[in-house]
C-alpha cells in the first residue's frame, strides 16, 4: 500500500470516529440534536454559541459526552495493547490481559465492592493490575532476561491464582446487588464513566500511548527475531521490558476505568494489519483510532438494544468480536495462520 | 586497521566453546570461517558482531574495541546475517530491506521519518541485483531471492564489516556461486562461515579453521586447506587439484567406503 493511501485511511478513520462520538451522543432515551451536542460543548468550551436547554445540556455534558469519550480512549488503549502484546510476544492469541493483569484488576475490585467502598474501585482495580504484574514479570525472569514464552507462561498461572482469588471472595462475601455490581464490572463496562474516568483514560492513553507509537521501529526490529533485533541496535532486554511495562500501565489504567473489556485487544490488531500491514509505523496508529470507533459503536449498542435494561459492553464486543474472529481464521490467503 | 582478534574465549555454563582464538584480517577481506558441526564458528561470528560478550579477549574493528561500542553503534558499523533467518514474515521486500536502517535512526522520532532511508534501501537492493523485487512480499521470494534480500538489508545499514552465517545454505548451485560472488563485488570487509570447502578455497582470500573452539589452521586457502589438515579436523581422505580456470585448491573427498 502506498503512504497516501495508507494516509487516506487513517485521515477516514479519524474523521468517522469524531462522527461517531457526536452521534453516539446524540443517541439514548433523551432525543438530541447533533446540534445541540455542538452546541452544548461549545458553551462548555467558552465558544461564543446559542446556549442550549439546560436539561439537554446536563444530559450531553454529564451523562453522554463523558462516556463515549472515555469508550473511545478505552478502545484506543485497549487496541494498542494488544498489538503492542501480540509482537512482543510473537503470540497472535496475545491480548492486553496476557499477563494477568484483569484478572489481578479484577480482585482489587472485588474487594472494595464487597467492602462497599466502590468509589475507591478504580484506584483497588488498578493496583490489583500492577500487583498482578509484578508478580508475573518476577517469575517470568529467569538470569535477568524475559523470554515471550516464560512471560506466557508466568502471565497464566497468576491469572488462574486471582480468578480462583476472585471466585472465592465472590462465594465467600458477596450478597445481593454486590453481585450485579461485580458481574457487571467482570464482563466491562461503560456505565460508570465520569469526567473523572475520561482524566484517567486520556492521560493514560496520551503519555503512555504516544511512547507506544513512538517506539514502532524498535518493535519492526523483532521481525527476524531476538538476534537480528540486537544486530540492528536494538537492547532487546531492556526494549522488551520497556514495552511490557507500558502495555500494562495503559492497560491497568483502562481496566480501573472500565472493567476488563474482551476482544478488542485481541480482534482489531488482526483486523488493522489485514489493512495495514504488519508494519508497526502503519499499524500503531491505525490501530488506535479503529480501536476507539470500534468500542463506541459497541458501547452505543450495549446501552441502547435492550433500552431501558443495559447491557455489560464486553457481551456486545464478544458478539461482534466472535464472529469476525472466524472470519479472520477462515480467511484463505492468510499465510500468518497457515 | 581491518578486524584484530585477540586471544577471544568464550563460555557457557563453564563449558568452553571457544579458546584463545587470535586472528589479522585486513579491509576489504573476505575471510571463510571453516570447522565441524559445533566448532564454534556461529559463537564467533556472534562474538564480533558484539551479541555475545567474550569471557576473555578483545575483538576490534579498526582500532576500536567492538565490546566497548553502544549497541546502537555497534549496528552502524557491523552487520550480521544469520542462519536461515526467514520466517513467513509477512513484509514487502522494501520494507525488510528498510530494517538495516534502525540504526541510523533517532531514537525519539526515528520511527516517523525516512525518505532517506528509501533511498538507501532502493540503492542495496540494486547492488545485490534485487531491484525489481522490492515491492513482493517477502514469504513468495525463493531461498537465494530471500537470502540476496538479507544482504541488501545488511548493505543497507552500510557496515564497514559484514558478517554471514552460512549464507548458502538450502540453495542450490548457481544461486550459491552468484550469492558468493555478490558477496565479493561488495568490497566489504566480510567474514562469513562456511561448510563448504570448494566454495572457501573459491572465493575467499583468507581461511580460518577452527576445531573444537581452537582455532588450529589459518592463511590462504592454498595453505590452510591441504589433505594433512583437512585428514586431521574433519576425518576425511582428500585430494587436492588445481582449479583449470582459478588456480585456487579444489577439494575432491575419497568415498568414506573406500577410506575405510
Amino acid at each position: 500500500m502506498t503512504r497516501s493511501k495508507y494516509l487516506g485511511w487513517l485521515v477516514a478513520a479519524a474523521a468517522l470516529l469524531v462522527l461517531g462520538c457526536a452521534v453516539a451522543v446524540t443517541i439514548g432515551p433523551a432525543a438530541v440534536s447533533l446540534a445541540q451536542v455542538a452546541g452544548s460543548i461549545g458553551a462548555h468550551l467558552g465558544l461564543p454559541v446559542e446556549p442550549v436547554p439546560l436539561l439537554i445540556d446536563s444530559i450531553v455534558w454529564q451523562l453522554r459526552l463523558p462516556r463515549v469519550l472515555t469508550a473511545a480512549l478505552v478502545g484506543a488503549g485497549l487496541a494498542l495493547s494488544g498489538a503492542v502484546m501480540q509482537s512482543v510476544t510473537r503470540n497472535p492469541l496475545a491480548d492486553p490481559y496476557l499477563l494477568g493483569l484483569s484478572s489481578g484488576a479484577s480482585v482489587g475490585a472485588v474487594c472494595v465492592v464487597i467492602l462497599g467502598i466502590g468509589f475507591a474501585l478504580p484506584a483497588a482495580a488498578f493496583a490489583g493490575a500492577l500487583l498482578a504484574l509484578m508478580a508475573t514479570l518476577s517469575i517470568a525472569k529467569v538470569g535477568g532476561t524475559i523470554t515471550p514464552v516464560r512471560a506466557v507462561l508466568a502471565g497464566l498461572a497468576i491469572a488462574q491464582l486471582a480468578g480462583a482469588l476472585t471466585s472465592f471472595i465472590i462465594f465467600w462475601a458477596a450478597k445481593g446487588d454486590s453481585y450485579r455490581e461485580i458481574l457487571n464490572w467482570l464482563l466491562g463496562s461503560l456505565a460508570g464513566a465520569t469526567w473523572q474516568s475520561v482524566m484517567i483514560a486520556a492521560t493514560a492513553v496520551l503519555v503512555v500511548g504516544t511512547g507506544i507509537v513512538l517506539s514502532a521501529t524498535r518493535l519492526d526490529a523483532f521481525a527476524f527475531g531476538d538476534t537480528s533485533a540486537t544486530s540492528l541496535g536494538i537492547n532487546v532486554n531492556r526494549t522488551r521490558w520497556a514495552l511490557l511495562g507500558s502495555v500494562a500501565l495503559l492497560t491497568g489504567a483502562m481496566v480501573a476505568v472500565s472493567g476488563s473489556i474482551g476482544f478488542v485487544g485481541l480482534i482489531l490488531p488482526h483486523l488493522v494489519r489485514g489493512i495495514s500491514g504488519p508494519g508497526h509505523r502503519r499499524l500503531l496508529p491505525l490501530v488506535a483510532v479503529c480501536g476507539a470507533l470500534f468500542l463506541v459503536i459497541a458501547d452505543t449498542l450495549a446501552r441502547t438494544v435492550f433500552d431501558p435494561r443495559e447491557l455489560p459492553v464486553g457481551i456486545i464486543t464478544a458478539f461482534i468480536g466472535v464472529p469476525v474472529f472466524i472470519l479472520l481464521i477462515k480467511r484463505k490467503k492468510s499465510k500468518l495462520w497457515a | 586497521m581491518g578486524v584484530e582478534l585477540d586471544r577471544l574465549s568464550f563460555s557457557v555454563d563453564g563449558t568452553s566453546i571457544l579458546r584463545d582464538v587470535s586472528a589479522s584480517l585486513p579491509t576489504g577481506s573476505v575471510t571463510g570461517l571453516l570447522g565441524p558441526n559445533g566448532a564454534g564458528k556461529s559463537t564467533l561470528l556472534r562474538l564480533i558482531a558484539g551479541i555475545d560478550t567474550a569471557d576473555a579477549g578483545t575483538a576490534s574493528l579498526d582500532d576500536v574495541a567492538i565490546g566497548s561500542l553502544p549497541r546502537r553503534e555497534a549496528a552502524r558499523r557491523i552487520a550480521l546475517l544469520e542462519q536461515n533467518a526467514a520466517p513467513s514474515v509477512e513484509l514487502t521486500v522494501l520494507e525488510v530491506v528498510l530494517l538495516g536502517r534502525i540504526p541510523h535512526r533517532t531514537k525519539l522520532m526515528g520511527s516517523f521519518s525516512g525518505a532517506e532511508d528509501r533511498t538507501v534501501a532502493l540503492d542495496a537492493l540494486e547492488l545485490v541485483g534485487a531491484g525489481t523485487l522490492a515491492d513482493r512480499s517477502w514469504p513468495t521470494l525463493s531461498g537465494g531471492q530471500q537470502q540476496r534480500v538479507q544482504i541488501a538489508r545488511a548493505m543497507a545499514q552500510q557496515p564497514s564489516l559484514l558478517l554471514l552465517d552460512e549464507p548458502t545454505n538450502h540453495l542450490d548451485v548457481s544461486a550459491q556461486l552468484s550469492l558468493l560472488g555478490q558477496v565479493r563485488e561488495l568490497g566489504v570487509t566480510a567474514i562469513m562461515a562456511l561448510h563448504d570447502l570448494n566454495l572457501a578455497a573459491a572465493y575467499c582470500d583468507h581461511i580460518l579453521l577452527l576445531d573444537g573452539g581452537l582455532l588450529v589452521a589459518s592463511g590462504t586457502p592454498a595453505a590452510v586447506l591441504t589433505p594433512e589438515i583437512i585428514g586431521a579436523v574433519y576425518g576425511v581422505d582428500c585430494y587436492i587439484l588445481e582449479h583449470p580456470r582459478g588456480g585456487h585448491p579444489v577439494i575432491v573427498y575419497a568415498a568414506a567406503s573406500v577410506s575405510a
